[in-house]
């Protein structure tokens, strides 16, 4: 139905939604559930819909009372205190608290659309307060949300990659496809992510580094959309640089690795560059907390790699990882099988070993079992790396998502370069996401942004549109 | 050296499809290292939590997840690794694939184990050769006007084969198939290796398999059902497995009604339509004819990509071969007062002593080795 005569120009949607992630089937559902016409294009084949939405796992939202499906309460003020500690203020700070308040309906919202989460106080990470966990992950989170939108009457057409954004002073006139085929609608969502799968893009802020970075996520948020955007008047956020970035095992493939290249080896490790040297406290703080600035790190380090190395006492105390370690009975084994210099790495490990203190490590508390004399110091979880078998997971910076994007308004509209709102155009998640993380990151604020700001989105243009909302 | 050969090199692991046609464990080993570095799906069966205890999977633990698995299909369609991905993860169809393993390894006697790996041809051979023993044996204890004969009344049945005859021969098959499949249950139990379940575990699981709780779309029993050809989730696998276990109970509890009424009692067969067994076994045998007629229309529409496709042979043998039995057994219960009734009869016990004789060797296992799992769970967890 979304062509007549095969020309796909001839229909005049109402709404037209690029990018069918988490973003972009909130917007598509609140538009279609108020009586727009919607289309989503989405560039990747049905197997692979949902952008970085299918990997997910979860999104943060404040509650006043235990839910169903999160524990105790997390208020508004102390949602803002956290964010404000991870942007270290880099936020539109009103944008953030209408993200953060409305985050209040998302799990009944999703809930009626068929989505499910976990009960809470179940699952493997404690993060049972503040999050609200998937049940099946996003994957399935996206399926129940396209079943939803498809009952509505949204249409999705697959494989279809949007080129260049028609814009003529701030008014979209038409979307053109990779292949030449346009489509138009009166109010377009650009809900298309970011561009962390674009090397090239990347190496603006981080130069050739970027060339040895994993993508965790899509292999189609290039940017395309939020190129053009910004090349036609659109005003930017964010600086180029900024993401969130973890480090991952290194043999994880180039896209889509995931969650489960995750590496959680390294508060319980010593971690080396590839010329044998320590660089970071690996003990700086309990994992979750520290997670997000190993990327940073490794990206830091002689061709953006380094190694985790754990002895056998080490290796049960975190989570098994995908790819096997490597493993090796001796440390001038283990770095013989690494390609580091056996002489120098065991030469920092025996110099790390002589610098721990006595007795057991306690890793539910930051017990404080430091390093003495180090460069740097090991500040908690100082443990010899002695026993062996010795077990090595060599690291890469593993990029989650980009955060440069396109300012918008509290009504999701873009904003052009003058300040002014676009006439026809809104924004939800990444492409957006800087607006409200100039840095940093806090679990499940992602799929939040996106959810809220996909809703708003859908809302208006149906409003713009005369439409009656439910 | 350089780091990037490292990296090509130690990349085979995870992303090295191998074909898993000669050894379901290793590629069961390989995903269950992939899905305990993900844990996505923690909220859906007792199979996540259970995997979360082990780091390595060794053949016991392959073995032990597999037969805990309903294959409800839940995993695949949320798997972010599924194919196309590289990982190229596909949950339900791997412990398919192992799953019936390991009913091949836990056979007994062992060799007999082999006769998974082509079980339709099997099951077909000796529906085949049971037919023709069973109509032989008449024929030959009796004379051919008896076998066409209209008998009514007491004892109708044992005109047309003696009493003896018709009972001893099941009692024979059922000593048999109790021995080997309590051998392959005490097996499979040393393997996985766990304690007594308590009262409240063994309650706990016998509550599960009897509800098919993991059948129901998550960890608590009470969700939407499983999906079956897409992701749209249903109760249907639930209640279609519900009619067909229900109605092989029914049809037990017939059984057993029929042997003490003839033992205790001294009542012969055929009893009255409004008798005890009699109903019994009719409300049995329609839930079995319209369950497992159910469980293969779902079985088909199931994802191809879902199923493991080398065993289909065995599970559709199972299924047909419950749905003949009751509704030969129906059939005869309509025939029973005309000519037709040698020969019905005929048939209907040839099917029953074939059900009996291969339960050992057919998807009926997946009764008793789930159940022992789900026992294992409650003790392990
Ligand atoms: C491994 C991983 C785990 C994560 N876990 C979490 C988590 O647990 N909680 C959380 O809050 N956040 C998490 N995030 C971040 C989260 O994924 C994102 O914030 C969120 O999914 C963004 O949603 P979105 O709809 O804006 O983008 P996406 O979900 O990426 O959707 C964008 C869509 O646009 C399509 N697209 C791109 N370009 C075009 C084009 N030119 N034309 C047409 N279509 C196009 C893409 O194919 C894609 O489907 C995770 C990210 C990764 C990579
Ligand atoms: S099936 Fe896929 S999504 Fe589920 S736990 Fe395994 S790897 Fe994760
Ligand atoms: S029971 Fe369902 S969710 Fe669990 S492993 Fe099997 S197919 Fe996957």
């Amino acid at each position: 139905m979304y062509t007549k005569n095969g020309n796909t120009e001839d229909i005049l949607w109402d709404v037209l939604v690029i990018g069918a992630g988490n973003a972009g089937l909130c917007a598509a559902i609140t538009a279609a559930e108020a009586g727009c016409s919607v289309l989503v294009l989405e560039a990747a084949p049905p197997d692979m819909r949902g952008g970085n939405t299918r990997h997910t796992r979860n999104l943060r939202a404040t509650h006043d009372a235990p839910t169903d499906v999160l524990i105790e309460s997390y208020s508004v003020a102390e949602y803002f205190d956290d964010l404000m500690r991870v942007t270290k203020g880099v936020t539109n700070q009103e944008l953030a608290t209408l993200t953060l308040e409305k985050s209040a309906e998302l799990t009944r919202w999703l809930g009626t659309r068929g989505v499910r989460f976990q009960p809470a106080l179940s699952g493997t990470l404690n993060l049972g307060r503040t999050n609200a966990f998937f049940l099946g992950g996003g994957r399935t989170m996206l399926n129940s949300l396209c079943r939803h939108a498809i009952n509505c009457g949204v249409e999705f057409l697959y494989q279809t990659p949007v080129q260049e954004m028609q814009l003529e002073d701030g008014f979209c006139e038409g979307v053109l496809l990779e292949d030449g085929r346009r489509f138009r609608a009166k109010k377009t969502i650009a809900t298309s992510g970011g561009f962390e799968a674009n090397l090239d893009w990347l190496s603006e802020g981080w130069g050739n580094a970027a060339q040895n970075f994993l993508i965790r996520g899509t292999p189609y948020n290039k940017g395309v959309v939020l190129k053009s955007l910004l090349a036609r008047g659109v005003k930017s956020i964010g600086d180029v640089d900024q993401c969130h970035a973890v480090a991952i095992d290194a043999r994880a493939p180039q896209f889509d690795g995931g969650i489960a290249s995750r590496i959680d080896a390294v508060p319980f490790s010593v971690v080396l560059n590839k010329n044998g040297e320590r660089f970071y406290d690996e003990g700086e703080d309990f994992w979750p907390k520290r997670y997000a600035i190993w990327g940073r790190l490794v990206a830091g380090q002689p061709d953006q790699i380094a190694y985790a190395i754990v002895d056998a006492h080490g290796l049960t105390r975190f989570m098994p990882s995908v790819f096997t370690p490597i493993k090796d009975d001796t440390i001038a084994g283990l770095a013989g099988q690494l390609g580091l210099d056996p002489a120098k790495m065991q030469a920092t490990i025996a110099g790390f070993n002589k610098a721990c203190p006595e007795g057991p490590i306690d890793q539910q508390i930051l017990d404080g079992k430091k390093t003495a004399g180090l460069s740097p110091n090991k500040t908690n979880w100082a443990a010899p790396i002695a026993s062996p078998p010795f077990y090595g997971f060599p690291l890469r910076p593993g990029i989650t998502f980009t955060y440069m994007g396109v300012e918008v308004n509290a009504r999701a509209q873009m904003l052009m370069e003058d300040g002014r709102p676009a006439a026809n155009l809104y924004a939800a998640g990444e492409i957006m996401a800087g607006n409200i993380l100039g840095q940093g990151y806090l679990a499940g604020i992602g799929m939040t942004i996106g959810s809220v700001f996909g809703r708003i989105a859908g809302e208006e243009a149906a409003r713009a549109l005369n439409r009656g909302l439910k | 050296m350089d780091e990037i050969n490292l990296v090509e090199m130690a990349k085979a692991k995870p992303s090295d499809k191998r074909p898993y046609d000669q050894n379901a464990h290793d590629e069961t080993a390989r995903i269950m290292q992939i899905c305990n570095a993900c844990r996505y799906c923690e909220g859906f069966c007792a199979v996540f939590p259970a995997m979360t205890q082990s780091r390595e999977f060794d053949v016991a633990d392959t073995a032990y997840l597999a037969n805990l698995c309903h294959h409800c299909g839940a995993c695949y369609y949320a798997c972010q690794y599924a194919p196309p991905h590289e990982f190229g993860v596909n949950v339900p169809a791997v412990l398919a694939e192992r799953r019936a393993e390991t009913y091949a390894d836990y056979a007994w006697p062992r060799p007999l184990g082999q006769l998974f790996a082509r079980n339709g041809l099997v099951v077909s051979m000796a529906i085949v050769a049971g037919l023709a023993i069973t109509l032989g044996l008449m024929l030959a204890m009796i004379a051919p006007h008896l076998f066409w004969g209209v008998h009514l009344g007491e004892a109708a049945f044992y005109q047309v084969m003696p009493h003896n005859v018709m009972a001893g021969i099941p009692l024979v098959i059922t000593a048999f198939t109790l021995l080997a499949m309590g051998i392959g249950a005490v097996r499979f139990w040393r393997d996985v290796g766990a304690g007594w379940p308590g009262w409240q575990g063994l309650t706990e699981a016998i509550s599960a398999a009897g509800s098919l709780k993991y059948l129901g779309g998550d960890n608590a029993g009470d969700g939407p059902g499983c999906p079956v050809g897409d992701d749209r989730n249903s109760h249907n696998r639930r209640h279609a497995h519900h009619l067909t276990f229900y109605g092989f109970m029914l049809c037990f509890a017939a059984t057993s009604t029929g042997t003490i009424y003839h033992y205790v009692f001294g009542w012969q067969a055929p009893y009255g339509y409004f008798s005890l067994p009699v109903i019994l076994g009719t409300v049995g045998g329609v839930m079995l004819c319209w369950g497992t007629a159910w469980l293969w229309q779902l079985k088909r529409a199931m994802a191809e990509e879902m199923k493991s496709l080398r065993h289909l042979g065995m599970d559709y043998a199972f299924i047909w071969l419950l749905f003949w039995v009751s509704a030969t057994g129906l059939a005869l219960l309509a025939l029973r007062e005309t000519g037709l009734m040698g020969l019905m009869l005929a048939i209907h016990l040839a099917l029953v002593y074939v059900l009996f004789l291969v339960l050992p060797y057919s998807k009926f296992v997946h009764s008793l080795y789930r159940s022992i799992a789900l026992i294992l769970y409650s003790v392990k967890r």
